[in-house]
């Protein structure tokens, strides 16, 4: 762990826990561990808050994208003349205009601030219009001629892996290969579980629409903007880049953020803004539209997640194979990173020794996907999260319990190699979230209020019709930036007359950083006022909000610069009154010393003074992994677990969420009403993910860009939340300057809300649940998993049947094979159906079986003939009765079986 | 800092007439011009961009087409088009069509209820418009006017596909009159999630003591909303005929299978044709299973 350093040497002063032997005259209110309301709260609840799209400057422009309606295409031609021609249009720009790198991005740099001669996506920025009214700009975009010539759209990932899909890019179809290999790579389980999980394309629905507003500077070299963006210093230096400016003639200033939740970490109007501010030396403002906004972020990657897990028949896991294949898009973006957090998280909160994880991030002509709450981890938990169920069920166990039975401790090792060595009460939130109370109410709630039942005022459902599932899911997340990335965080803070002043570049999206940083320094320095600067580049970098690492790291940092001036504040005070520093000390809001004989309070005691300190904050460094993924290259870890209790109408696959229980490691709650916050609104985030929320993409395009047809969960979805706080003091961050973690967000957990057998989320009702989908509170539930013959040579018979089916034989191994045969009822073969397995045995067949297969046809003598063909024997001749005919035959071992007539 | 009007390039006029008379003279002048009354469909395509700022004539003050009158004598209520929904869940009106009252529940959030208009919702003709299967179900009648005069129309036959009515240019829906029924009534809907949702499927079942007769009418399964007489035939004789309660069981899974094959639904962005088929059967069913449990 490195220390924070301060600009300037500090003698380190004792623990304030260490001083409380003197009683504070007056404690501090709004410190570390109250809840003092956020600032911003009030004014959202009623539309006070100033957000990004409410900036205006006097004779500023209106600036306006042209985008692709394509999601694949060769730009033949653009003709902006028409567009220039319209009275009130001051600049069109395309590609041509950028000065500086045509292309940006967080990782790597592939996606074109406006189209090159191709469009990758639909809405990729094409040109830009500024003008001086917004109908002017709409009307100047219409005017503008492009000649498309339509590109094969490449919109299955599978197709990229493969290799059948043209290049969509010069930097090739991969992001990121990458895999993840420990220990026994061939061990096979007693018990084994596999499953295909799909995860769908979430958005992150922020309700403040992107909008930034730039100004240049007179001489035209630079540029101010005010923006509301994640990450104000990577912002500049993509901006920079593009506009061919030095870093410092790009000057950003935080604006009022509307949420984020990863979908602005990506640049998205912020070039653009700049560009046409520069070229008209006028102010520009953008806004995109709710419509536009679908189109103009990074989304949550859709994934396809076949895993198999391996295990011992108590359900002890062995080994856990994945392979993950998650679609990008069109552009890099994160995709990098967010592969890298899903297939480190394969094994889950759980211990296992050896795993093998194949990982696939790919371009496509899909919309580029990036950063959203959870970044990989949730496409990872649904996988693993459904496998523990299947395995629960395979091993005769509970849910709970099989979750109980793997839980990982501190001390244990990730399939990465990396111990553990944060906290990891993993075991502690199950126990706890089990022992949360259930609802009050049975299935289907109070009665009378049809808004506590599935399906809701649309009335289609009756107490009768609805049965109740509950369902467990359980997690891991790392904590701040991963692979050897440097995201260390900076801070300022400057006391004067009983004042404390802070500055800070840290974004504050809504997760209530400027709350926090005050409480720190009323905490530390004893005082109530504290002023917050604007959050602007005019300091050095505080890293990204993001990956659950700025009460951390930027708190960390507040903390460091905080102590620090405290620390010469107690110089100045034991200079002036000639007493040892180390007798000092902050309590309450007073200066006191050790044997109570001096008590001034810091007001009185900072006046005449001003104590400027700066400090950065650095978390331990990370590697970046080895070809088979090994490394410590994440820092910490959180954890949670949630139950979920949903009342379902099976017979339409309508869900109410009655209640979601969670107990969640959030070290310890420096704000817990805003920790409350954090969990309540990753749980509903989690709730859409899992029942509702999806961006329905066709062919490259995307089916419901609105809030009409992309269904958000409302108030009436939302379940009521009961929540245990598991404080466990976190060491790592204590080795630093005492700066402790909060949970900042749970999005990691995928709700699996719905129904635990499903395989998809969302689950929507049309994707058809049904009765037997339904884990059900009361009693186990049977069902048909295979029927196994007993032979001497199980190699011969698989093929037999197989060849006889028209399906493939599996080989588990020389004693194991195994085939799954179109079922009845429209089962296809090779889809999960019930199996007939063949295992050696050593004794012969005496006898008649007592157990024979039907196999059914339509072709009666067209079945019996293969049959023969394949080594059967023909016992008899057709028979009819009441269900039908039937031919009796013996396979190549002489066990009797009958083809019938369905 | 506001917009000066010197920038204002698009300009959207509109009229706001305070009786029937003006509002239909100005949409004689102008045929072209969009009728607006609540706003909750047409802001949505102006938001858009898929209407352009046309002349707009605003209908929602007139008086005329706000009344709700009930006449328990002719056993009818008739609403002005202008009424909100909000406003007919106040009104006494409510109690004597409760299917309409459910059907007017389920529409958007409490904000959209208090703008939209039973007029808005019948001239934009949407298979998924929430009111309508009911006003098919009860054989309300619109009422429709112009410079040149009145006429009045069934709503089933107002409807004549998706987004496309019975309006001829320069009139506007007036008004919608609802018999009011002897006998049991129900609607229900199905969405994605449980409120503020364009409906995946709906449906109204409306039993008539007085002509022992039941009518379903579903939406969102078809280009306007279907009517399934096959259906309503087995759902007649399982309430009014001499069927054993044995029977029952088996004449509700008729019912919903006939209820099915009457609709021709689509695959789109909201679901899927099957699903939409199955679940309109479904609802169809649990209605007739209401009405026989709660039918006096």
């Amino acid at each position: 762990m490195r220390a924070a350093s301060t600009t300037t040497t500090t003698s380190t002063s004792t623990s304030s826990a260490g001083a409380a032997t003197v009683a504070p005259t007056e404690p501090v209110t709004g410190g570390l561990g109250d809840s003092p309301l956020r600032p911003d709260g009030a004014l959202k609840v009623q539309g006070r808050f100033a957000f990004s799209s409410d900036d205006r400057v006097d004779a500023m422009l209106h600036g306006a994208t042209l985008r692709s309606p394509h999601a694949a295409a060769r730009i033949v031609r653009i003709d902006i003349a028409p567009a220039l021609a319209i009275t009130g249009v001051r600049a069109v720009l395309t590609a041509s205009d950028v000065p500086g790198t045509l292309t940006y991005g967080l990782i790597d740099d592939d996606q074109p601030v406006l189209a090159d001669g191709v469009v990758r996506y639909q809405g990729e920025p094409v040109a830009l219009v500024a003008a001086d009214h917004p109908e002017t700009a709409r009307r100047a975009l219409g005017s503008i001629v492009v000649e498309w010539e339509p590109l094969p759209v490449v919109a299955d990932p599978d197709d990229v892996i493969a290799g059948t899909a043209r290049e969509l890019h010069p930097r090739g179809n991969v992001f990121r290969r990458q895999d993840v290999a420990c220990g026994d790579q061939e061990l096979v389980g007693e018990v084994r579980v596999e499953g295909t999980y799909e995860i769908g394309m979430q958005d992150q629905a922020f309700l403040g629409l992107e909008a930034a507003l730039g100004i240049p500077d007179p001489d035209g070299a630079g540029v101010e903007l005010f923006v509301a963006t994640q990450w104000l210093h990577e912002d500049r230096k993509q901006l920079s880049a593009c506009l061919g400016l030095a870093p410092e003639r790009v000057r950003l200033t935080l604006s009022g953020v509307g949420g984020a939740f990863g979908g602005r970490e990506d640049l998205s109007l912020q070039v653009h803004t700049a560009l046409l501010a520069l070229h008209t030396r006028r102010p520009v403002r953008m806004q995109y539209t709710r419509e536009e906004s679908f189109f103009g972020h990074v989304h949550r990657h859709p994934a396809t997640i076949w895993m198999r897990h391996h295990a011992d028949r108590d359900g002890t896991l062995r080994r856990v194979e994945a392979r993950m294949v998650f679609d990008g898009g069109a552009y890099a973006s994160t995709s990098h990173a967010v592969l890298f957090n899903a297939i480190t998280h394969a094994q889950g909160p759980y211990r296992c020794l050896n795993a093998t994880v194949e990982g696939w991030a790919v371009r496509t002509n899909n919309p580029p996907c990036g950063a959203m709450r959870g970044f990989g981890v949730v496409q990872a938990c649904f996988a693993h999260e459904s496998q523990m169920d299947r395995l629960a069920e395979a091993c005769g166990l509970d849910p709970v319990e099989v979750r109980l039975r793997n839980a990982m401790v501190t001390g244990d090792r990730l399939i990465t190699g990396q111990v553990v060595d944060s906290v990891a009460p993993v075991e502690r939130c199950i126990r706890e979230t089990v022992a949360l109370p259930m609802p009050p109410d049975g299935p289907g709630g109070d009665a009378a209020d049809p808004r506590l039942l599935p399906g809701g005022v649309g009335l289609t459902t009756d107490a009768a019709h609805v049965r109740r599932g509950v369902g467990f899911g359980v997690s891991i997340k790392n904590l701040m930036y991963s692979e050897g990335f440097d995201d260390y965080s900076t801070a300022r803070c400057r006391l004067a007359d009983g004042v404390a002043t802070l500055k800070f570049a840290t974004a504050e999206v809504g997760q209530g950083f400027v709350t926090l940083a005050q409480q720190i320094a009323r905490t530390r320095l004893g005082v109530s006022d504290v002023v917050l600067e604007p959050i602007d580049t005019s300091i050095d970098s505080s890293g990204s909000t993001s990956a659950s690492r700025q009460t951390w790291m930027s708190g960390g940092a507040v903390d460091a610069a905080c102590r620090a001036v405290r620390s010469r504040l107690l110089d100045a005070v034991a200079q002036r009154h000639s007493i040892e520093v180390e007798a000092l000390e902050i309590v309450g809001t007073d200066v006191v010393s050790a044997d109570g004989s001096l008590r001034v309070p810091v007001t009185e005691a900072s006046a005449g003074l001003v104590i400027d300190e700066s400090a950065h904050y650095r978390h331990r460094p990370t590697v970046e992994p080895d070809a088979q993924g090994q490394g410590d290259s994440h820092v910490a870890f959180a954890f949670v677990a949630h139950r979920a209790v949903v009342d379902v109408d099976p017979e339409l696959g309508l869900v109410r969420v009655v209640q979601i229980a969670t107990a969640q490691d959030v070290g310890v709650a420096l704000n817990p009403l805003s920790v409350r916050g954090q969990i309540e609104g990753g749980i509903a985030q989690g709730l859409g993910l899992a029942v509702m929320e999806e961006i329905v993409v066709r062919d490259g395009i995307i089916r419901n860009p609105s809030f009409t047809d992309y269904l958000l969960p409302t108030a009436l979805d939302a379940p009521e939340v009961v929540v245990s706080l598991v404080e466990e003091y976190e060491p790592l961050a204590a080795r630093g300057q005492g700066s402790r973690r909060a949970a900042v967000h749970i999005g990691n957990t995928g709700d699996r809300c719905r129904d635990p057998q499903r395989d998809r989320a969302p689950d929507r009702p049309y994707a058809g649940a049904t009765p037997g989908h339904l884990r059900m509170t009361t009693g186990p539930r049977l069902h048909l998993w295979e029927v196994v013959v007993d032979c001497a040579e199980p190699a011969v018979l698989a093929a037999f049947y197989a060849g006889l089916c028209g399906c493939e034989p599996h080989r588990f191994d020389d004693e194991w094979y195994w085939i799954e045969p179109a079922s009845r009822g429209g089962g296809v073969a090779d889809a999960g159906g019930p199996r007939i397995a063949f295992q050696r045995v050593p004794e012969p067949k005496v006898g008649k079986v007592r157990l024979h297969l039907d196999l059914g046809t339509d072709d009666l003598e067209g079945a019996v003939r293969r049959a023969v063909s394949l080594g059967a024997g023909r016992l008899g001749d057709p028979v009819t009765d009441a269900a039908g005919s039937f031919v009796v035959l013996a396979d190549p071992e002489g066990h009797e079986f009958c083809v019938v007539t369905e | 800092m506001g917009w000066d009007a010197g920038d204002i390039v698009a300009t959207m006029s509109v009229t706001s007439p305070d009786s029937l008379d003006a509002a239909l003279a100005a949409l004689a002048d102008n045929p072209a011009a969009h009728v607006l009354a609540g706003g909750t469909d047409m802001m949505v395509e102006l938001n858009f961009g898929r209407r352009s700022p046309a002349p707009v004539v605003s209908v929602g003050r007139i008086p005329e087409l706000r009344g709700i009158d009930v006449d328990r004598s002719a056993r009818f209520v008739r609403l002005g088009a202008a009424v909100t929904f909000s406003e007919f869940l106040a009104s006494e009106a409510a109690s004597q069509a409760p299917a309409l009252a459910q059907a007017a529940r389920t529409v958007g959030s409490l904000q959209i209820r208090n703008a939209g208009t039973f007029g808005g919702n019948l001239a934009t003709c949407s298979p998924a418009g929430d009111t309508l299967p009911v006003l098919v179900a009860l054989s309300a009648t619109v009422e429709l006017a112009s410079r040149d005069g009145r006429r009045r129309v069934p709503v089933e036959e107002f409807m004549v596909g998706p987004k496309r009515s019975a309006l001829k240019p320069g009139e506007i829906v007036a008004g919608v009159t609802v018999p009011i029924i002897d006998g049991w009534q129900g609607f229900a809907t199905v969405g994605t999630r449980n409120a503020m949702v364009i409906a995946v499927c709906n449906a109204a079942l409306v039993v008539d003591r007085h002509d022992r007769s039941v009518r379903l009418a579903m939406g969102s399964v078809g280009p306007t909303i279907l009517r399934a007489p096959e259906a309503e035939s087995v759902a007649a004789r399982m309430l009014f005929g001499a069927e054993p309660t044995s029977a029952r069981a088996d004449l509700l899974v008729e019912f919903e299978r006939r209820a099915s094959a009457a609709v021709s639904p689509i695959d789109d962005q909201r679901s899927t044709a099957d699903y939409r088929r199955h679940a309109v059967g479904v609802i169809a069913r649990r209605l007739l299973d209401r009405a026989s449990r709660e039918m006096p």
